[in-house]
């Protein structure tokens, strides 16, 4: 049909959107063509065209890693590495995945890069709005978290997710909150939250030696032996990290660092001695 | 070797089977699930030798086929094999080259040394070209010391300080990452394989039940089998089960059974007499 079309009005059109731009342009000269325009508008969204011509998200392109976070003694934890990984490049080596929302939430989010600037713009909105009600009451961490998994379930619910797993946390009037979302919208509250890889590598540590009354010092070695152990095994994981803390006075986050590594273990010097010729 | 030339194995892959298979599967037969071992095993050395572990679930997808498998294999007196994959090809995978290295052993007069159990072990994998489907971890404690490598169903190998398999790997790495150290002593050893194991019991699902440990050591070897039980039965009821007391008797009635076949001794003695 395109082509026809094309070839009728004597132009090199290459794409849906480049005919209707064309047709809406010469419509006004042309009355015949509207016919063109009520078809190609229907393509656009008719309920049987396909998922494989969808516009939308299909898959993520930069992505960031695990964030995990954990509640402590006087607050939450939040640590993150700062890469960005385009497939199996590290493309991005201080990209910031923990971001502070209003006066009492901290947000880290793993998956597309893209995706995690466009929902910080939706709380900046959020924020906003709540800030300019001045009536000295303001969004805590379990509401942020709330509106959130509405975002990232309606979303999902039109085949057009935001591809990010999400951690929020913080602390409102002396209570803490520690919550995740997924791209589908799957959310829950825990003590210890983990997305991505730090699922599988670092939850098992949290469960073992997680305690309620963690201090500062204890928490930041908890959270720096998860995240060693990703650097260890997970690929797309940077040694430069940042860890957050939030608490009822306010939130910092630390400036990048790194961890030290081990890797004298004597089968790593010399693998094939107990093996000759092997590999 | 002796072994193989009376039997010498056509070049290259041997999918006999395959074709009768096929051609079964056409005629409608259904072929039957695998039992898997979704797993967590894990090996480390430390000061005098090898600690093997393994946890003891086996699994048909979602379903627990085996609450107290044994995935800790014998290979030689001082070689064991854990296995994870379909529960068939680790068997016969360790069974068949445990077979191979005793006639080596009987041949040489020698210990087995590992290197020859990962070879074995590593060229039959290859051969079969990942089809089956065994991720082994191999320790033991020989001549030259002790060994612990890794073989992956394809065929390749590493050797390694400290090693996990199946699909609890990740969470038992994660505990071997965090806390492994060179020159353990034994009961750190063993403290800390179980640590691993329990990780992968707990957080995967594929994983469950008991703890099995292996200690290899120079000249001597102890399998403990089920050396933690942490998952045991609850609530179970103490009165054991009864019938409760308002239950009515209708009948007691016993009917002997009736003989149909007259015994009789003839000859008086030995029934084999002729």
């Amino acid at each position: 049909m395109n082509t026809f079309l094309a070839e009728e009005l004597n132009l090199q059109i290459s794409s849906t959107k480049q005919l209707r731009s064309t047709i809406v342009n010469l419509s006004h000269s042309h009355r015949v063509l509207s016919f063109a325009e009520m078809v190609s508008s229907q393509n656009e969204n008719s309920l049987l065209s396909s998922e494989g011509d969808s516009q939308r998200t299909q898959y993520p392109y930069v992505t960031g890693t695990s964030v995990i976070g954990i509640k402590y003694k006087d607050g939450i934890l939040m640590a993150a590495d700062m890469g960005g990984s385009y497939g199996s490049t590290i493309r991005y080596k201080s990209v910031e995945r923990l971001k502070q929302v209003g006066k009492h939430s901290l947000i880290g989010a793993s998956g597309e890069i893209s995706d995690f600037q466009e929902i910080l713009k939706y709380l900046d909105e959020l924020i906003l709005h709540d800030n300019m009600w001045d009536d000295g009451n303001s969004l805590g961490p379990k509401e942020v978290h709330n509106y959130l998994t509405r975002v990232m379930y309606n979303r999902r619910n039109k085949f057009d997710p935001l591809w990010n797993s999400l951690i929020l946390g913080g602390v409102k009037n002396g209570k803490k909150y520690l919550g995740s979302v997924s791209m589908i919208g799957v959310h829950f509250e825990d003590d210890h939250v983990a997305t991505g890889f730090g699922n599988h590598l670092a939850r098992p540590i949290l469960r073992e030696e997680w305690r309620e009354d963690l201090t500062f010092e204890e928490g930041v070695k908890l959270l720096e032996k998860c995240m060693r152990n990703l650097l260890y095994r997970d690929r797309s994981a940077v040694n430069k990290l940042q860890i957050a803390k939030i608490t009822e006075e306010g939130l910092t986050i630390s400036q990048p660092y790194s961890l030290k590594t081990f890797w004298n273990f004597a089968a790593f010097q010399n693998p094939t001695v107990g093996a000759e010729g092997s590999w | 070797m002796s072994t193989e030339a009376m039997d010498v194995p056509k070049a290259g892959f041997s999918f006999d089977l395959c074709r009768r298979n096929e051609m079964l599967t056409k005629k409608g037969l259904k072929s039957p699930g695998y039992l898997k071992t979704g797993t967590t095993i894990v090996g480390l050395i430390f000061e005098n030798g090898v600690i093997l572990g393994a946890d003891t679930r086996a699994t048909e997808g979602p379903i627990v086929a085996d609450k107290n498998c044994e995935k800790i294999h014998y290979m030689a007196p001082n070689i064991y094999c854990c296995g994870a994959g379909t529960a068939a090809d680790t068997e016969a995978v360790t069974d068949n080259i445990s077979s191979q290295l005793k006639l080596h052993r009987y041949h040489t007069g020698r210990e087995s040394r590992v290197v020859t159990a990962l070879t074995l072990l590593k060229f039959h994998l290859f051969r079969y070209q990942g089809h089956v489907s065994a991720a082994l971890v191999l320790g033991g404690v020989d001549v030259t010391g002790p060994h612990l490598h890794t073989i992956y169903p394809h065929g390749s190998t590493d050797t390694l300080p400290f090693a996990t398999m199946g699909s609890g790997s990740l969470a038992a790495m994660a505990i071997f990452e965090s806390e492994y150290r060179e020159g353990l002593t034994r009961e750190e050893g063993v403290n800390l394989v179980t640590k691993a194991i329990c990780s992968g019991i707990f957080n995967d699902l594929g994983s469950g039940s008991n703890v099995d440990v292996c200690v290899i050591e120079k000249g001597k070897k102890e399998y403990l089998r089920n050396h933690l039980t942490p998952n045991p039965r609850t609530y179970i009821s103490s009165k054991g089960y009864t019938f409760s007391k308002k239950t009515e008797v209708l009948l007691t009635k016993i009917t002997p059974l009736k003989e149909l076949v007259d015994v009789v001794q003839v000859g008086g003695g030995d029934a084999m007499e002729e």
